[in-house]
């Protein structure tokens, strides 16, 4: 492990929860970590969240996504378009980059790696 | 066929779910799907429904074509991985099953093998947009499909859980997707339903695909409270439990509740049809479709070539 992604790691998981998913969404999803919800949904909440707003799987754990909405309309000092992209669609995570610093990722646009045939929105859009 | 229904836009769409089966051949699968087969214009093929193994979601899909009715795929992310759940999609196309209904699945603690490992590679809005990249003529990882399968992708959605303020932008990001259809949860909360449904309309989304809320037809107030209590994203409020189960005739109560949701459903502008799912099996399926005017399979066909 390098150094930078134990201080990562010493930061975010305590903070977050951070499960090193090496391509970090936190600040699309209201400094939630979705890695942390049992199904790793990446795309909000699935149709099982019970009626007091906890997890299906652990229902003592209140739903990340639940969260992770709220906080993206009601946390202060968010940039809007972090706010925004809120409702992207993200794509599947690339499972070779676990374990590895996202803000190495970040740096050197590993983290923008998709599958080659995934379609942003973007594209999506200007097609 | 089901994108010729949704294209149409002006045509009343009925889908069902066909029964879980565990064994016995395709003749037991036939006489159990028989009733329904008659009323929907295509039927769902579930994916090990509730976290519960059964026969298979691409087997029954080809069962349901086999007894001439249109299947719906249901893929679900819980077990598979994104090479597995393209491989399903891919191999069920062969053999002309061309509806897929895409969702992120039950955990595998609702079911009965809740040690197993759970999957999620992909969760349900990506495999939306991988299902609709191989319609597109190519795998997720760019390798080609030639000829590309003519896939009608659909999806489902939950009007009635938490956050209920947030559930119609999830539908809006699955229409974005590529999603034509939704098959939402059964909800018991006529609010939510209507306030989803309106939002969706105020979007304009309600003409890209077509909101097939579902009606589950129950026995008895037993059934509801196992509902609210056992199936997660699903409350029955307790005074509609109880009223149900003060009822002289219970399974009437019940039969009546399903009716008047199916009425209430119906009435929403913006929604197309209905999803069916039976857990009676005793003639109420087709007295609902009766008691809401709507004509055997065969005679909307008909009545839609006509005109």
């Amino acid at each position: 492990m390098g150094i930078v992604t134990t201080i990562e790691h010493a930061l975010k998981k305590p903070l977050f929860g951070c499960h090193m998913c090496g391509q970090c969404v936190l600040h699309n999803t209201g400094m939630t970590c979705p890695m942390t919800c049992p199904k790793t949904l990446r795309n909000g909440p699935c149709g099982g969240v019970r009626e007091n707003g906890h997890c299906e799987v652990k229902p003592e754990m209140r739903c990340v996504w639940v969260k992770a909405e709220e906080r993206s309309r009601t946390l202060p000092l968010l940039p809007a378009s972090w706010r925004q992209h809120f409702h992207e669609l993200r794509p599947p995570v690339d499972n070779r980059l676990a374990g590895t610093s996202s803000w190495a990722n970040l740096l050197s646009g590993r983290d923008k790696v998709k599958p080659n045939a995934w379609q942003s929105d973007e594209e999506d859009t200007a097609s | 066929m089901l994108r010729e229904l949704v294209d149409a836009d002006d045509r009343l769409i009925i889908t069902g779910e066909a029964p879980a089966i565990d064994g016995g051949t395709l003749d037991v699968f036939n006489e159990r799907i028989s009733e329904m087969a008659q009323w929907v214009d295509a039927m769902n093929a579930t994916d090990n429904t509730a976290a519960h193994a059964h026969a298979s979601n691409v087997a029954c899909a080809i069962a349901i074509a086999q007894a001439g009715v249109e299947p719906i795929l249901q893929v679900v992310c819980r077990d598979k991985n994104r090479i597995a759940c393209q491989a399903d999609i891919v191999g069920a196309a062969l053999h002309g099953v061309h509806n897929v209904c895409c969702l992120t699945g039950d955990d595998v603690t609702a079911g009965d093998e809740p040690e197993a490992r759970r999957v999620f590679d992909l969760d349900g809005p990506q495999l939306i947009r991988v299902a609709t990249g191989l319609s597109g003529g190519h795998y997720l990882s760019g390798r080609k499909l030639e000829p590309a399968p003519p896939l009608f992708v659909g999806a489902v959605e939950n009007p009635g859980a938490p956050p209920v303020g947030y559930r119609a932008c999830r539908a809006a990001k699955k229409i974005a997707a590529g999603a034509r259809f939704l098959q939402l949860q059964i909800c018991y909360h006529a609010d939510r339903l209507e306030a989803f449904v309106e939002e969706l309309e105020r979007q304009g989304l309600t003409s890209r695909a077509a909101i097939l809320p579902t009606i589950v037809l129950v026995r008895g107030a037993r059934s509801l409270a196992f509902v609210d209590r056992e199936v997660p994203g699903i409350d029955v409020p307790a005074e509609t439990i109880a009223r149900i189960e003060q009822a002289n005739d219970q399974a009437e109560a019940a039969y009546q509740l399903g009716l008047e949701q199916a009425r209430h459903a119906l009435s929403l502008p913006g929604v197309r049809g209905l999803h069916l799912t039976d857990f009676r099996h005793d003639g109420s399926l087709s007295r609902l479709c009766r008691d809401l005017d709507i004509p055997l399979k065969e005679a909307r066909r008909a009545y839609a070539h006509r005109s």
